[in-house]
């Protein structure tokens, strides 16, 4: 099953390395990864969403944990949840088409951030398989170049991840 | 407060944290640190001949004693040759700090002269590695680093310092820290009160219990609860590989140790038993052989300190995460407090079926008129030692005869490298005991071709007056490459002979050392009588055993714990 895993982290040089080490390591596997400091500058938000059984998801909290820079870590796949990624997407975009993405990234909530003659850049946020189906809807024989921020997420409601 | 130089503090930091032995080898980035060493004499330093030595000596004296050791090195190539002895340390959980030399911090990243990212290459292979990035944090983090490496599960902590940290030019004020708090880092001080109680209910309910104790119970010093918890309840206890000495191996209720060569009793008793008790054992692949096929009929309590050990390979029906020791003697008070009483008539019929698979093979091997066997030599030392001796080994059948046939009543005198199975760590290891234990026996048993890998040793042990005795069951051949090959490949010895062996003796003698050889059976007692004789010398002693010998039992691959080859023709 596919989880989302939100870690704080010691801010400090290595400390991402070994996060990444462990899942080489260990044989786990990393989909998503992002990371970056927190309104505490000595520690950084890692999000990583991974696939597993059960006693793997299992295994890898743990040895996450054992990890002597990992502060605290939550399965955010275990309760509700909010869950978005960030996506620029190039597109060729001439003639008709133009009028065609337009009505699509205002279906997806999307923003055309920069337009040239023959391009469009679109910027989509979201959860993970909306932004795939934005991709799919378009249409990959128009895409021109994908960036994708990978996923953060945050529970919902009361529940917070901090010291 | 005074003023001292990243150098001093080093040094300092490592005296106020008790450190009295550092094993090391210098080099252009060490060498403000060896300054300051020289300039000292508190802290004593022992001169290897190879760094991976200096870290199997750190590592043995740490088995042997409990608290870390602790090497020192250079960058570059000094820090990659301690890799091996790390990840010896590391699959053991050894507690050891290695402390680093690095090419000043100006230089990294820049190909410099003996730079290696060590940090990067030490990762997979320690608990942690910390790096210094100005002199006056050295001493906070030699507290850390002894700190980590030394509480919770144990292990190695390689500490990088480059070689303008330590400039002499430069001080700062000294203070060592006393205290020290880690926010992302408190290992458990204590089980889960309703899970131990979940647990003792289980145990006195249980009518075919075993207890199945690990490396876990000697790092964690809990021989005594252990010990004191399974005569209570009057139950089987077997251990593992690295367990041996937690509970003493000449009592009626232990089985010997168990898994792929243990004994037919234990493996017996596991498979058919209806709960485990692991206590500090983590399940390994060497233990349970196919893990699907494992103890079908057993509900499992698993007590450790790293929770990542329990429901690894093995579902537990109650973990426990915390010290074993404080967890065993909650237990133990809750077994004295109890109404329920383990179940006498399921218990004794237990016990007969036990010992009849103890009468049934009861560890037994050939013995030839002429051949001296490896196994008699090492029941041989057992007896002429008392039983009492230091024992290091190297890894192949002559671990596997030691381990068998030397019964160790107590913890901390079994040392081998038992996770990652390092050849060349008997005689570095033994080295490290012999530094601090004069008075006791220490014994490196080990065969042909490990020795080979750290026989550069024999010098520092002239230097430092080391007077172990080295046991070289000599088979000519890599022996338990050898046995796999006879049994998985038809016998093609690929690769595992050993020709060209050197004259031992005369080797020995190079070195400032006694050899002694023995290949006549007759000889084998008087000789070795004399060898232990001789205290203020480390002897060699070149022995010449069946070259054909294979070690049983041996379960059968991918089997189940009761799937054994017994002898080479019987399999059960
Ligand atoms: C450094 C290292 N290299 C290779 C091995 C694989 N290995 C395991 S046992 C063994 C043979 C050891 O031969 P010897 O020391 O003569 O012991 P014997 O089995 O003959 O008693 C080998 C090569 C190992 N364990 N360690
Ligand atoms: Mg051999």
């Amino acid at each position: 099953m596919r989880r989302i895993i939100s870690v704080l982290l010691e801010n400090e040089p290595g400390a991402l390395s070994r996060v990444v080490g462990l899942f080489s390591q260990r044989n786990y596997n990393i989909e998503t990864l992002t990371v970056a400091p927190t309104e505490d500058e000595t520690l950084s938000r890692l999000t990583v969403t991974t696939t597993g059984s059960d006693r793997v998801i299992e295994q890898i909290t743990k040895q996450l944990n054992k990890l002597v820079e990992v502060v605290k870590l939550v399965d955010l796949t275990e309760g509700p949840h909010i869950e978005r990624e960030l996506m620029l997407i190039k597109l060729k975009a001439t003639g008709s088409q133009r009028a065609e993405i337009k009505r699509t990234v205002d279906i997806f909530r999307g923003q055309i951030v920069d337009v040239t003659s023959s391009v469009y850049t679109v910027q989509l946020a979201g959860a993970s398989d909306k932004l795939d189906g934005f991709v799919q809807a378009i249409g990959t024989s128009g895409v021109l170049e994908v960036v994708r921020s990978g996923v953060s997420g945050i529970a919902r409601g009361e529940k917070v991840l901090s010291l | 407060m005074e003023l001292l130089s990243g150098a001093d503090m080093l040094i300092r930091s490592l005296k106020d944290q008790g450190v009295e032995y550092i094993y090391g080898y210098p080099g252009g980035a060490a060498l403000h640190i060896y300054d300051a060493l020289f300039r000292q004499d508190e802290v004593k330093h022992i001169l290897v001949r190879h760094e991976q030595a200096a870290v199997h000596m750190a590592d043995g004296y740490a088995r042997a004693t409990g608290l870390p050791g602790t090497v020192l090195v250079t960058s570059g190539p000094g820090a990659t040759n301690t890799i091996t002895g790390i990840a010896t340390a590391f699959m053991d959980s050894i507690p050891m700090v290695v402390l680093c030399g690095q090419v000043a911090s100006t230089l990294i990243g820049e190909d410099a002269f003996q730079e290696t990212d060590m940090m990067g290459v030490s990762r997979p292979v320690v608990k942690h590695n910390l790096s210094v990035r100005h002199p006056s944090e050295i001493p906070e983090i030699i507290r850390k680093a002894y700190y980590i490496a030394s509480t919770g599960r144990p292990g190695p902590v390689v500490v990088d310092i480059p070689k303008d940290m330590t400039a002499p030019n430069e001080r700062f004020e000294y203070a060592y820290p006393k205290k020290i708090k880690l926010r992302s880092y408190s290992p458990a001080i204590r089980g889960h009160a309703g899970q131990i109680k979940k647990a003792v209910d289980m145990m006195l309910a249980a009518r075919r219990p075993i207890i199945y104790a690990g490396g876990g119970v000697i790092l964690g010093k809990a021989s005594g609860q252990l010990t004191e918890l399974v005569r209570k309840l009057g139950y089987p206890v077997t251990n593992t590989l690295m367990g041996i000495g937690c509970y003493p191996a000449s009592d009626k209720q232990h089985l010997g140790w168990l898994g792929m060569h243990g004994t037919y009793e234990a493996n017996m008793a596991m498979h058919h038993s209806d709960l485990i008790l692991a206590v500090g054992a983590r399940f390994d692949d060497r233990v349970t052989n196919a893990t699907e096929k494992f103890c079908p009929g057993a509900r499992i309590i698993h007590i450790d300190i790293d929770p990542a050990s329990i429901s690894k390979t093995i579902d537990a029906d109650v973990p426990i995460v915390g010290p074993v020791d404080a967890v065993l003697k909650e237990m133990l008070a809750l077994v004295k407090d109890s109404k329920e009483k383990p179940d006498a008539e399921a218990l004794a019929s237990w016990w007969k079926q036990i010992d009849e698979w103890r009468a049934f093979h009861g560890m037994r091997y050939e013995t030839s008129p002429d051949v001296i066997k490896p196994q008699e030599v090492i029941e041989m030392l057992h007896r002429l030692t008392n039983g009492d001796a230091f024992v290091t080994s190297d890894v192949g059948q002559h671990q596997m005869f030691a381990a068998q046939y030397y019964k160790f009543d107590k913890p901390n005198r079994w040392i081998n490298s038992g996770g990652l199975g390092t050849m060349g760590f008997g005689l570095p290891a033994a080295m490290g005991i012999k530094l601090t234990h004069p008075d006791d026996e220490v014994l490196c048993i080990t065969g042909e071709g490990s020795i080979q890998m750290n026989i550069q040793e024999l010098s520092t042990c002239n230097q430092y007056e080391l007077p172990v005795k080295i046991i070289n069951l000599n088979n000519q051949s890599l022996g338990m490459v050898r046995q796999w090959q006879d049994m998985n490949y038809e016998s093609r010895h690929s690769h595992s002979y050993m020709e060209s062996l050197p004259d031992f003796i005369k080797l020995a003698e190079a070195y400032g050392h006694v050899g002694v050889r023995i290949d006549k059976k007759e000889d084998l007692e008087p000789k070795l009588k004399e060898v232990l004789a001789m205290k203020d010398k480390l002897v060699f002693v070149d022995i010449q055993v069946d070259r054909f010998e294979h070690v049983y039992p041996m379960q059968v691959a991918r089997g189940c714990m009761k799937d054994m080859w017994l002898s080479k023709t019987e399999r059960v």
